[in-house]
């Protein structure tokens, strides 16, 4: 077996960070033989999150661990950002609902192509949103 | 900033789009396209993602203000190209495109802007 790190982490403050965190997960869901569709799900999750925590966080990073529950494996990918957290956590997971920019997409969204969705804000100190999908 | 070339066949602007774009990019796209239109009077774009590997929402929305915008400026725009598991979830994600042509690869787009020019001929 290859050695391959389990954990790691990669800022996301700017559009190119946007880009590489793609391209990592792109890599990572590889390495996990995910099938093609699952990649793709997991990858424009991926994308949706770190642009919201680069526009909305103001910036923050990427936190990604490989799963393996003895039966499966997965990735879970952590998104985290100090920015001014969301007011309305349910009122954010509404379709369409947008803080101005989108189309309210992002976060209802990628909860839809994801096994598992956790989203963690407090006003003033920052947003936590991780994502989980098994092979 | 790289930017995304557009090519100018006849009266049909060809753009394909082969690498992972920064938003930016994808801004940039939308404003060249809609003053190529403008400069050349293209009645048809075509535009190829084949090469794409995922759609986000902001790609996807980009692609429906160029559909948006040429229409107004009497052009037709056609997506071609878009890998199956990119569809499975783009719709998921919610989004479906509406309002966007789209059609299998790039033979069929360009058969669709040709019918599509024919269609209209009270237009000029």
């Amino acid at each position: 077996m290859p050695a391959e790190d389990s954990a790691g982490s990669q800022p996301l403050r700017s559009e190119e960070d946007i880009v590489a965190s793609r391209q990592k997960v792109r890599a990572l869901t590889q390495q996990l033989k995910f099938s093609l569709v699952d990649q793709t799900k997991m990858i424009t999750a991926a994308s949706e999150l770190s642009r919201n925590t680069v526009v909305h966080g103001g910036g923050g990073s990427m936190r990604w661990e490989l799963l393996d529950d003895g039966v499966r494996r997965g990735l879970r990918l952590h998104f985290e950002d100090q920015g001014p957290g969301i007011a309305d956590v349910k009122l954010a997971l509404t379709d369409g609902w947008t803080s101005g920019t989108g189309m309210g997409l992002g976060l209802p969204g990628s909860k839809r192509l994801v096994n598992e969705f956790e989203l963690q804000s407090v006003p003033g100190q920052g947003t936590r949103v991780s994502i989980t999908r098994w092979k | 900033m790289n930017r995304i070339p557009i090519l100018q066949m006849g009266s049909t602007l060809l753009v394909t789009i082969q690498v992972d774009m920064q938003d930016q990019m994808a801004l940039a796209l939308q404003d060249d396209l809609a003053n190529k239109i403008s400069a050349t009077s293209a009645k048809g774009v075509l535009i190829d993602i084949s090469a794409l590997e995922i759609v986000d929402s902001f790609v996807g929305r980009m692609l429906a203000s160029i559909s948006g915008i040429s229409r107004i400026l009497d052009a037709t725009t056609v997506v071609v190209g878009m890998q199956p598991a990119v569809a499975i979830t783009l719709v998921e994600l919610g989004l479906s495109l509406e309002g966007v042509r789209t059609a299998l690869n790039v033979e069929r787009g360009m058969e669709l802007l040709q019918k599509s020019r024919k269609e209209k001929p009270l237009a000029r």
